[in-house]
């Protein structure tokens, strides 16, 4: 790396993973406080790192390892504690400031501008110029070393948002490393790349490490953490929980510490019997020959009160395309959909709504979450809907169903002022959650409700699902997790292609032949 | 892992290159308005006499100096995403100040600086709020707007003549080119500043950082890029254009008056997205900006030519062709999405 001076690395420098006590972390962070509105994102947290070794941060999604990362890189300024990079003090004053101290970032959102060249995107900020102009030629030059050493063949003129992710995200790390850094931060790097890349990746992050850099690498994947990395810090709910050498912790030990209790939770779900719905009787929901042109071939589908009705198939099978037809997002052009029994032409949300159906997008953030408003704002956003501006929902009653669900739900913070877009994930997860059973819907229609949240809230998730289909309700439940569909559902439906492709009970059905039944030929699957 | 296949470009013959050449996507635009401005000078010339006269073309560029400076700096507005609703008040007073201090004796370069770094204080000022208040662009500079036709009608609510002679005998002068044609001092001023707008934001990093900006303010302000600098400062470039721009109308009408350049705001933005450049922000270039300009130019050179068209086809074909632009550029960014 051209800029990263080779007297940087002793060549007779600690050994990956060893705590050396006679060398200098290059990065202590120490008693970091960060609070927002409403919660406290990190309490007194203490982090170091030492030169030429790999580190992991694990921890569930809402422990504070982003906000961790963004305190180190100067997103965030902190409340309480200090920051040492290199030995000094640092009052991290903007992004700008910490990569001057030599920290630079990899965000997992590839964070570059796709209007702009390759080039640009790994230069701009330091590029080369001649009397205030930049020196195109030279930016490129120097463009075209960095993605050599890389293994990335692209033209630096072309246009970044013309390649693939995961490109982008080499180019990214690109720019990280071009910077003289002495600490590379790469959040969730790996999200985005195939195997294959994954390798590269960890070429380049080794040959990094052996230069003394510093990396810190988080990442949801064990496999991957247990791969690269030397030291790990774990954290929980905004704590500090362990330091710990990679090689002296086993997998379980690290599971247990990041999820606390909320394993056990998991482990009891699995126990427990499973519930007997009464398919005798007129079905909450039955959809006859329901579909769209160009997003769903006609389905029949049957719901009834108490059951879980899993939906199983990959991306754009359909999945979702069927969520949204029953709950009227999207107009249907074909089919019937009766409830107990009496014909309802669901023609917007608002009508199913009406109906005692509620739905769960996908797009948690789009479609869901208002992150300006607060948790009990977004809480009664549905129910006050449904009654209608001229009656307010009553102060009283608002502050005992949000409290009611708050803690039915275990949402943290527990606090109904905090505001949504600082809670994490699967925090906002169980709000928009909160919000449909405050309506207390005869259905309910969850797309991929656990996608993107950490272990520990996916389990008190799939528990509420579990609680309200034992007191009644009939859910229909899709995700691309499998194995998540199988513990949950009672019957299983199986779309591939924009088809409803099988319908199964869910009895001792194993990954395996979910599998088998969505890469089924499509012969077999018509006779 | 893609690869790129630039390689193997050598050893094919001219004729394929030429067939497979596509020009880079963010030429296309300014290429599209080009072609149009082409064609609508075919149709001119096939249809009126005397219209595809060389200075036919050069009179687009006289009429028009004062609309093209002002174009150049809402180009770097709208390049970061942003509106400047402000610049055709800030014409107005730009005027009226000049009008007004050389009424009371001011030698013509003080009326000039004071102008300038009025209109630049205004933008700077503007930008400021957008940036630190995060207040939204278009509520800003509408206030901006309000406050600068107002302080218009607090210097005087009638028309002041410029009868200053340094400024009469530039209204005056004209630089003659080869062949019985002319131009005015006030055009070379405005291809000026397009010159220099251009070379700022494709040679500096300052004008890189406002496409960063304009691309992605989260990602510009990740990658370190000064984003505040940048966001003040094309509002501030703005306002300096503005008032430059309202110097070179207070030439071409040779008087201040509070009802100047009434909806001329409207004209520049509308003559950026004819010029390809995205209302989001992130793509275009400064060059389409004058195309565009030129393109409204020619609708008003077509009506005058015909005679029998009512003034407000201007507003008419601009509107439609405002309307097939933007439409074009949804479709276009659609298909960068997929």
């Amino acid at each position: 790396m051209t800029h990263m001076s080779a007297d940087a690395h002793p060549s007779s420098g600690p050994r990956p993973g060893d705590a050396p006590s006679d060398i200098e972390p290059v990065v202590e962070m120490t008693g970091i406080t960060i609070t927002f509105p409403g919660v406290t994102a990190l309490d007194d947290v203490s982090f170091r790192m030492f030169p030429g070794e790999v580190h992991a941060l694990m921890g569930e999604n809402g422990a504070g390892k982003s906000t961790l990362i963004k305190a180190l890189t100067g997103v965030y300024t902190i409340d309480a504690g200090t920051i040492r990079v290199g030995g000094t003090e640092q009052q991290f004053a903007g992004t700008a400031t910490a990569q001057a101290a030599g920290v630079s970032t990899v965000y997992q959102e590839v964070n570059l501008c796709t209007n702009l060249s390759v080039a640009e995107n790994m230069m701009l900020g330091r590029e080369p110029r001649r009397l205030g102009r930049i020196d195109h030629r030279r930016m490129n030059r120097r463009t075209r070393e960095v993605l050599a050493r890389l293994g990335l063949d692209i033209a630096p003129r072309s246009r970044l948002g013309d390649h693939p992710i995961a490109v982008q995200q080499l180019v990214a790390i690109g720019r990280a490393v071009d910077i003289e850094a002495r600490v590379l931060v790469l959040d969730e790097p790996t999200a985005s790349l195939d195997s294959e890349e994954v390798d590269k990746l960890f070429e380049v992050v080794r040959s990094l490490r052996s230069q003394g850099v510093a990396i810190l690498f988080v990442s949801h994947f064990l496999d991957q953490v247990f791969a690269i990395s030397d030291r790990m810090t774990v954290l929980r709910n905004g704590r500090l929980v362990g330091e710990h050498l990679t090689r002296d912790v086993t997998r379980l030990e690290l599971v247990e510490e990041m999820l606390g209790r909320e394993l056990e939770v998991l482990e009891r779900l699995d126990r427990e019997p499973s519930r007997q719905p009464d398919e005798r009787r007129t079905p909450v929901l039955r959809a006859v020959g329901l579909g769209r042109k160009g997003a769903l071939a006609p389905v029949d589908l049957d719901v009834y009160d108490g059951e879980v009705i899993g939906i199983a198939g990959l991306l754009g099978s359909g999945r979702t395309e069927l969520a949204r037809l029953l709950f009227g997002a999207d107009a249907s052009d074909s089919g019937t959909v009766e409830l107990r029994g009496r014909r309802v032409h669901l023609r917007s949300p608002r009508k199913a709504v009406d109906q005692r159906i509620g739905f769960s997008s996908e797009n948690r953030r789009s479609e869901g979450v208002i992150g300006d408003l607060t948790v009990a704002e977004n809480m009664l956003l549905g129910l006050q809907a449904a009654r209608g501006w001229l009656r307010p929902v009553p102060p009283r009653t608002r502050d005992q169903l949000v409290t009611k669900y708050v803690e039915a739900l275990d949402i943290r913070p527990a606090n109904p002022d905090a505001l949504m877009r600082n809670l994490s994930g699967g925090n906002q997860q169980k709000v928009l959650l909160a919000r449909w059973l405050i309506m207390q819907p005869d259905l309910l229609i969850l797309d991929e409700p656990t996608r993107g949240i950490d272990v520990g809230a996916k389990a008190q998730i799939q528990q509420v699902v579990d609680d309200l289909a034992r007191d009644g309700m009939g859910v229909v439940f899709i995700s691309a997790e499998l194995e998540e569909v199988l513990r949950l559902s009672d019957r299983l439906v199986v779309m591939r292609d924009r088809h409803k492709v099988d319908e199964i009970p869910n009895v001792q059905t194993t990954t395996a032949d979910l599998m088998a039944i969505i890469a089924r030929d499509e012969e077999v699957a018509r006779a | 892992m893609t690869t790129a296949t630039a390689s193997d470009v050598s050893g094919r013959s001219f004729v394929d290159r030429l067939k497979g050449y596509s020009p880079p996507s963010q030429v296309l635009p300014v290429l599209a308005t080009f072609a149009l401005l082409v064609g609508m000078f075919g149709v001119g010339s096939i249809r009126y006499e005397g219209f595809a006269s060389p200075q036919v073309v050069l009179n687009l560029f006289v009429d028009n100096a004062f609309l093209i400076v002002l174009a150049v700096g809402m180009t770097f507005v709208i390049l970061t995403g942003g509106i400047d609703l402000s610049v055709g008040s800030v014409v107005a007073l730009s005027t009226m100040i000049a009008a007004s201090t050389l009424r009371a004796g001011w030698p013509p370069t003080m009326a000039v600086l004071a102008v300038l770094v009025t209109g630049t204080t205004l933008g700077l000022a503007m930008g400021l709020v957008i940036h630190y208040f995060e207040v939204q662009p278009f509520i800003a500079t509408l206030a901006g707007m309000f406050l600068a036709r107002g302080l218009c009608y607090l210097i005087s609510v009638e028309s002041i003549p410029i009868k200053d002679e340094t400024f009469q005998s530039l209204s005056a002068a004209s630089i003659t080119l080869p062949g019985e044609l002319y131009v005015t001092p006030t055009v070379l001023i405005s291809l000026l500043v397009v010159a220099i707008a251009a070379w700022v934001l494709h040679m500096t990093r300052f004008g890189r950082t406002v496409y960063a900006v304009g691309g992605s303010e989260s990602s510009a302000m990740l990658m370190g890029l000064a984003v505040a600098r940048v966001k003040v400062g094309v509002y501030a470039i703005s306002g300096f254009c503005s008032s430059l721009g309202g110097l070179l109308f207070a030439l071409y009408m040779l008087s201040g008056y509070s009802l100047h350049a009434v909806g001329m705001e409207l004209d520049a933005i509308a003559a950026v997205v004819i010029g390809g450049t995205l209302l989001t922000g992130g793509y275009g270039l400064v060059i389409g900006s004058l195309l565009g300009v030129l393109v409204l130019g020619t609708i008003q050179t077509f009506i005058s030519f015909d005679g029998t068209l009512s003034s407000w086809w201007t507003k008419i074909s601009i509107g439609v062709l405002l309307l097939v632009f933007v439409v074009l550029q949804r479709f276009f960014t659609r298909r960068e999405v997929s």
